[in-house]
């Protein structure tokens, strides 16, 4: 039997790592690049991109999902190597699926682009995988770029890691120059698993896929003994058991096995059709004689950001409620409720990750179910104490208590900004305005320099990454993490057209603030809701206490004066053309309000021109 | 000049009516209107079928136009049979540019295939530029009844914005002729809230068009159309965009002036001393029959709808060859002729009677009087008509004593105000 056979490989010539690189940095190729020169992928079948399975992934540049491939691997001492490599999503709101991917790992390969020097995402995944004691091998990639600057970022990397410069390696995922040295520093510098293959099986879940065909696909990485085909498993957090159906390793495409041991990766299928019930972090063991004890870390994906979406033709609502439920069964963290605006009809109030994960859900709704959306300003989840010492969870303004409130808290994050020095001013005033304080700065170089403040995360899901990049031109990188609470002096912001509140444009903002967005919103609006047969006023009021007012004048001349003479159908045909706009319409109260005009004002393009 | 997209129904080239649309015909007024479509020049803010001598072709020619219109009276005399006609109306384009025998020829072939009835109404329209007392008197001795002068306005700067050629002398002197010609009813045309226009160039236009004895005036709103050269200067910012809110003061100012002289509006943009409303246009209004004659002329005969070929080339053509120049044409659903009821009936100020509005509406709007505001939401509750009435006649919108009898008629501020008015009756 060949050590290379899944079920059957020697710990000690297997190498788990995942690549920690920022979008566009060159992760792709280089995962390409591995499958090329180990020999996997047939040339002819190689294809740009090969394990960005979702055309959204292979559009954006970024991977959502992450998958684990098994490389047949000779090294320079002749021996026959497995390397896993495991695939990481590449953004802020997937941290807790980053840290549960690195948990399956030994090492971390961290690739930056020679041009552009680490990003605060690498960063902090890079950050993640040092405390999660993972071997880092150092990677300046694109070295073959005119604009390459390989000895600063190699400095640069060589003093966040604690490392000899002369340890990055310089590599072109392009052009493959300097692949064959990090296949080779994987083997030499990343330890083997370690693991009891005699202990009850236990397994970490680090992905989990819903397939069309075959349900959800499990990838999990073995840590102590051996999980094989007809076991019955079991989920520790869920405790839910089932059959396994298949397993299997993916190299590159899934290959059946009977069964994986100590140390392997590979994915598993029970047959069942929801994700949540496989879930991310969850340790698998066998149902019988399986483990008691759970691998530590497992946590229930937490929605912080809450947002409705409806569809702009309300007849759409049925299909967006479908693509909803066939989205979920791939998404653990989506969660949604129905909800009903005055303003835009029937929709959903949707809670993400944060505002990416926001922005992915509501593309590919858009992109595979072909629907038109329409997305409230997002808020994030608030406990609010009354006086009476009862509390209530508030992700929907509309949920927010008017009285006798006793303490509000609030969710923060710690943000981590690289930038240029030149904009270090500029960005402390922003977060600054944003309610932030300073932690900490770091220069990682003589022109690049960490910022680390504690935020509130109200204030970052609302347009602060538009401005952080409008004032760098382009040149901050931003992470966070969640970091727990605050209490604040929050109030619930509403906007009353003619006397009546429009639900979706209430706001839970710091009191401090409240008047910049009532100012802002009702001039917003008086620019672009129509004048009515009567005069309309637009206020912004706390409760009953209107803090701002505008004013829409009646409109004073509506009728075509000439009749054409005998041209009667053309003006018929004026008025059903009238008619068919007047049914475009939406009613708050007696207003008729166009859709356009919803749309624009929660459109939040008032953020500084790019 | 852009054309009317290809909408309707291709018409039968022989011009034949349905024999339901032709039954109605000789049982209310029947009118005919004839199209001139001849301008010396061409204003900028019009965009009615006319055309200048260079932007025509040889084989039209203003001097034997009269007979090609002459030849579809007899056309149309052919389909309708026999009816006596109501009334008669020739506009344009500058009808005058036909001259007085001309246009006394066209009547007199009215005369012969239909005849006149008692006291018909025959109007023509006349740029103030284009007459002479001969003219004039030839005209009334040959027959025409009612002249309809576009004054436009009396203040030079207003005429040049207009692209206007006559002068406010101009235009009282023509009105002074065609009185002392005999015409029983003389009309002005007012074009109210132009760019640049001020409240003391409309009071002189009223001053002007009240002295002048006029019993009728149209006035209306300058509206920009699409693809005229005043469009064009409005997008390139030489001129603003007419003010709704200046038109709208503009209409009031006309509107009590014209009130303090004797007149009172019949018409949305349509004022009269008593007798001198148009019945030819009342006719268009209350959806009764007339023939259109010329090109892209509009007819409606029993609930169908036609226009014709809009070059006078090609209509010449069509009537040269023995066919009906009809271009296109529409038979009216019932749904589409109760719109057209509301649209028409309620711009009048013999008003909509309550009974033509369908009895349950589908309206959003929901009854709010004053201090008390109505619990249901805006989410499409269903109210009958009588609260969208009761809603209007509250907003000061239609009378209350008239709607009360039975009858909306509009307030002024409802004119003002009449496309929104309509649509809530239609929802």
């Amino acid at each position: 039997m060949s050590v290379e056979q899944p079920g059957a490989t020697d710990p000690l010539v297997i190498r788990n790592f995942s690549i920690i690189a920022h979008i566009d940095h060159g992760k792709s190729t280089l995962a390409d690049r591995m499958l090329q020169q180990t020999g996997v992928v047939d040339p002819r079948q190689m294809r740009a991109q090969y394990l960005d399975r979702m055309d959204i992934e292979r559009e954006r540049g970024i991977t959502i999902k992450s998958q684990a491939v098994r490389l047949p691997y000779v090294g320079g001492d002749g021996i026959d190597y497995v390397l896993n490599m495991i695939d990481t999503p590449g953004h802020v709101d997937f941290t807790y699926e980053v840290s549960r991917s690195l948990a399956a790992c030994e090492g971390a390969v961290l690739v930056v682009d020679a041009a552009q020097g680490i990003e605060a995402q690498t960063l902090a995944n890079l950050y993640l995988a040092l405390e999660n004691d993972l071997a880092i091998v150092p990677v300046l990639n694109k070295i073959d770029l005119p604009a390459a600057q390989p000895d600063k970022y190699a400095a640069e990397l060589a003093k966040i890691i604690g490392c000899d410069p002369d340890d990055v390696l310089r590599i072109s995922a392009k052009t493959g120059l300097g692949v064959p040295d990090l296949l080779e520093r994987i083997v030499r510098d990343i330890p083997p698993p370690i693991g009891n293959p005699d202990a009850p099986a236990r397994a970490l879940i680090f992905d989990s896929v819903y397939d069309t065909y075959r349900g959800v696909v499990t990838y999990v990485r073995v840590i102590d003994g051996r999980i094989a085909t007809r076991d019955k498993v079991r989920m520790m957090a869920t405790g839910e058991v089932h059959e396994l159906l298949e397993v299997g390793v993916i190299s590159p495409e899934p290959v059946p096995s009977k069964g994986i041991g100590v140390g392997e990766v590979g994915y598993l299928i029970t047959g069942v059709k929801d994700v949540r019930q496989s879930r991310v972090g969850d340790t698998v063991t066998t149902s019988q004689h399986g483990a008691t004890e759970a691998l530590g870390g497992y946590r229930d994906p937490m929605p912080m950001v809450f947002s409705g979406l409806y569809p702009i033709d309300g007849s759409d609502y049925p299909e967006l409620r479908d693509s909803l439920d066939k989205l979920k069964l791939n998404d653990a963290a989506l969660v949604y409720e129905p909800e009903t605006s005055l303003a835009l009809g029937f929709g959903f109030r949707c809670g993400f990750l944060g505002l990416l994960h926001m922005e992915i859900v509501r593309e590919r709704l858009e992109r595979e179910a072909n629907l038109d959306l329409i997305s409230t300003a997002p808020n994030v989840i608030y406990r609010v104490i009354s006086d009476d010492g009862s509390e209530i969870v508030v992700t929907n303004p509309s949920e927010f208590p008017t009285q006798k409130i006793s303490k509000i808290f609030e969710p923060i994050v710690r943000a981590t900004v690289i930038l240029p020095t030149e904009f270090v001013g500029t960005v402390m005033e922003l977060c600054q305005q944003r309610r932030g304080s300073l932690l900490g700065m770091d220069y990682l170089s003589e022109e690049r320099v960490e910022l680390r403040y504690t935020l509130p995360l109200a204030e970052i899901v609302f347009d602060f990454f538009d401005h952080l990049k409008s004032r760098t031109r382009g040149y901050a990188s931003l992470d966070y993490e969640l970091q727990g609470e605050q209490e604040a002096d929050l109030v619930k912001v509403d906007i009353l057209l003619h006397g009546d509140a429009v639900d979706a444009f209430s706001a839970i903002v710091h009191r401090e603030k409240a008047m910049a967005y009532g100012v802002m919103m009702t001039a917003k609006l008086k620019e672009l809701i129509p004048r009515q047969q009567f005069e309309v006023p637009i206020q912004a009021a706390i409760g009953a206490r209107v803090i701002t007012r505008e004013t829409i004048r009646a409109i004073r001349k509506d009728v075509l004066a000439k009749c054409y003479g005998g041209d009667i159908s053309r003006k018929r045909k004026l008025l059903e053309k009238q008619k068919e706009g007047k049914k475009r319409m939406k009613m708050v109260g007696r207003v008729e309000v166009p859709q356009e005009a919803f749309i624009a004002a929660l459109s939040t393009s008032d953020s500084p021109k790019k | 000049m852009p054309s009317l997209p290809p909408e309707g129904e291709q018409p039968p080239s022989d011009g034949s009516l349905p024999p339901s649309a032709l039954s109605s015909v000789g049982t209310r007024p029947f009118g005919i209107y004839l199209h001139v479509p001849f301008c010396n020049t061409r204003c900028g803010y019009c965009d009615f079928n006319t055309y200048t001598a260079t932007e025509l072709s040889g084989d039209v020619r203003r001097d034997t136009f009269g007979e090609v219109l002459q030849s579809e009276v007899a056309f149309a005399r052919e389909i309708t049979g026999p009816v006596e006609v109501d009334t008669v109306f020739v506009g344009g384009g500058t009808p005058t540019l036909l001259g007085a025998e001309s246009l006394v020829r066209l009547l007199d072939e009215i005369r012969g295939q239909y005849g006149l009835a008692a006291g018909a109404e025959v109007t023509t329209e006349a740029n103030p530029d284009t007459v002479d007392q001969a003219m004039l008197d030839r005209l009334r001795a040959g027959g025409y009844t009612r002249i309809s002068f576009g004054v436009q306005s009396a203040a030079s700067s207003v005429l040049r914005i207009l692209e206007r050629t006559h002068t406010a002398g101009n235009a009282q002197r023509a009105i002074a002729m065609a009185r002392a010609a005999g015409f029983e009813h003389v009309s002005a045309d007012l074009i109210i809230g132009t760019p640049g226009e001020t409240d003391e160039d409309l009071e002189a236009s009223l001053d002007l068009v009240v002295g002048s004895g006029v019993d009728h005036v149209s006035a209306y709103s300058l509206i920009v159309e699409a693809g005229t050269p005043l469009a064009r200067r409005v997008q390139r910012g030489e001129i603003p965009m007419p003010d709704d809110d200046t038109a709208a003061h503009r209409y009031e100012m006309v509107d009590d002036a014209l009130a303090a002289s004797g007149f009172a509006w019949y018409e949305v943009s349509n004022w009269a001393r008593p007798g001198g409303e148009c019945r030819h246009n009342v006719n268009y209004w209350a959806s009764h029959d007339w023939w259109g004659v010329g090109p892209g002329a509009h007819s409606h005969i029993g609930g169908v709808r036609w226009w014709n070929e809009r070059h006078p080339s090609t209509y010449a053509a069509r009537l040269a060859g023995g066919h009906s120049p009809a271009q296109g044409r529409e038979r009216l659903t019932p749904d589409q002729q109760h719109m057209e009821t509301v649209m028409l009936a309620l711009r009048m100020a013999s008003g909509l009677p309550i009974s033509a509005v369908p009895a349950t509406g589908h309206s959003p709007v929901e009854v709010e009087r004053e201090g008390e505001r109505g619990v249901e939401g805006g989410l499409g509750s269903a109210v009958g008509t009588g609260s969208v009435i009761a809603r209007l006649a509250d907003d000061g919108l239609v009378d209350p004593h008239a709607a009360a009898a039975g009858v909306l008629v509009l307030t002024r501020r409802g004119r003002l105000l009449a496309d929104a008015v309509i649509r809530d009756l239609l929802d």
